[in-house]
């Protein structure tokens, strides 16, 4: 879907826990989750902790559609 | 008689589905599960243990998983290792290049899988180990676990030092891009057969590359968003995330239809308002938090704060488990004209 997508022009970064097989399949930009069911808000954690996880990776992920990469990047987050 | 290992997931094991897919590493004397069918085809090797990782396990803590897998393995003789088959199950099919690879690395004993062709894990793996084509889901797995049991004969069959030439093409394998050099029947040289498939090709009649040049399918990066702060962004999932009515009645897996949901007056997804359909992990973190594959309150927040310019009033859904390229790339196809229409400057796309 993000290269239909991407193919029509929008920037888009995909956020998600199988880096490779986004890798592999072909997404420019992606942005690492922290798991299949959760991918960004562990239960195990208090509201506010998944908050501010859920808060900074999005924030990555809305700077990642502003980079000018060359080629298929992983941004990294910070927690 | 030679000895064999495979590797399966916690569902095949029989220890549970999606809410024991964090099931740590374990190895088991003996036959479990997919086993019993792979002994049945294996003439030349009787296998001795079975290895069983949760999928989330393995995908989300990869180095641990290995790490236990290699102290398992270290102290035991096997002369082939198996895994899965896998189907279309993505994490499975990973898990089964990963421990696969892993195996033939560090051990030199190679390994034999299967996965339907759907399943990313051939993609990423079919250079490093055999990878066979199998069934859409466990239905197939006699005819699956026959395929893999037939090449690990061959293979054990081998004499010893002597490596495997087996080619794709006779053995059904999914080709690997590796290249031996062979001698022809015929002895016709390289030269003699490229003007004749030339010939052939200039008057139109059908011939036969001897290299199929792969295609590789990559999309040019998109320009970025120059002006984040005026830009409307969009959120798109393949995690299933819908109104609890499933009013679009989405597939839970195999997905050929997808939603948009208006969330223009929300400032999050709610539980009980909102829930996951999608049939591939374990719905509780996400029935008690949407937010966690669709982020809506974070958006929404940057959008207060001014960082982007408006949050798109839909969100737009599907399924992404068991859900083909072909469908996923019409369904998004389908997406664009609405997110034209609004005027979407750029796209987060949450996969799970």
């Amino acid at each position: 879907m993000v290269k239909e997508l991407e193919r029509a022009g929008f920037p888009i970064v995909q956020m998600c826990n199988l880096i490779p097989v986004a890798k592999t399949v072909g997404s420019n930009k992606i942005v690492p989750t922290i798991s299949i069911p959760y991918p960004l808000g562990d239960p195990s954690t208090t509201k506010e902790a998944q908050y501010k996880l859920r808060y900074h990776r999005v924030g990555v992920a809305l700077d990642a559609l502003t980079a000018d990469v060359r080629e298929q990047t992983v941004f990294p987050v910070k927690f | 008689m030679k000895k064999a290992i495979l590797y399966i997931n916690q569902f095949f094991a029989g220890i549970g589905g999606e809410e024991k897919a964090d099931h740590a590493p374990e190895i088991r004397e003996g036959l479990v599960g997919p086993g019993l069918a792979l002994a049945a085809s294996l003439k030349n090797a009787e296998i001795t243990h079975t290895i069983i990782c949760g999928d989330n396990f393995m995908g989300s803590r990869q180095d641990e998983a290995i790490a236990a897998i290699e102290g398992f393995l270290k102290d035991k003789e096997f002369d082939i290792f198996f895994a899965g088959p896998a189907f279309q199950a993505g994490r499975y099919g990973n898990a089964c290049g990963v421990v696969s690879k892993f195996v033939q690395d560090k051990f030199g004993v190679y390994a034999v899988t299967s996965m339907n062709e759907e399943n990313p894990g051939v993609e990423m793996f079919k250079k490093d180990v055999y990878i066979f084509p199998g069934g859409k889901s466990a239905a197939a797995m006699k005819v699956d676990t026959q395929k893999m049991a037939e090449l690990g004969d061959k293979i054990l069959a081998l004499p010893e030092g002597e490596k495997p030439m087996f080619l794709a093409a006779e053995e059904g394998f999914y080709p690997r891009g590796v290249r031996h050099q062979v001698w022809l029947k015929d002895q016709k040289p390289a030269s003699d057969r490229v003007v004749e498939m030339l010939l052939k090709k200039l008057a139109g009649e059908p011939f036969q590359t001897e290299l199929p040049i792969p295609k590789i399918d990559r999309v040019d990066i998109a320009p970025p968003i120059a002006d984040l702060s005026k830009a409307t962004i969009a959120i798109i999932t393949s995690g299933g995330i819908v109104p609890v009515a499933n009013p679009d009645r989405i597939q839970s897996a195999s997905a050929t239809r997808w939603g948009r949901y208006d969330v223009s007056e929300l400032v999050d997804l709610e539980s009980g308002v909102f829930k996951t359909i999608h049939a591939g992990f374990d719905p509780a973190a996400a029935d008690a938090d949407p937010d966690v594959i669709v982020p809506l309150d974070a958006l929404k927040a940057y959008e207060k704060e001014g960082k982007i310019g408006k949050v798109h009033e839909y969100f737009y859904s599907t399924v992404g488990t068991g859900t083909t390229e072909a469908e996923a790339a019409r369904m998004a196809s389908e997406m664009i004209p609405y997110l034209r229409e609004a005027g979407v400057d750029g796209i987060i796309l949450t996969s799970t």
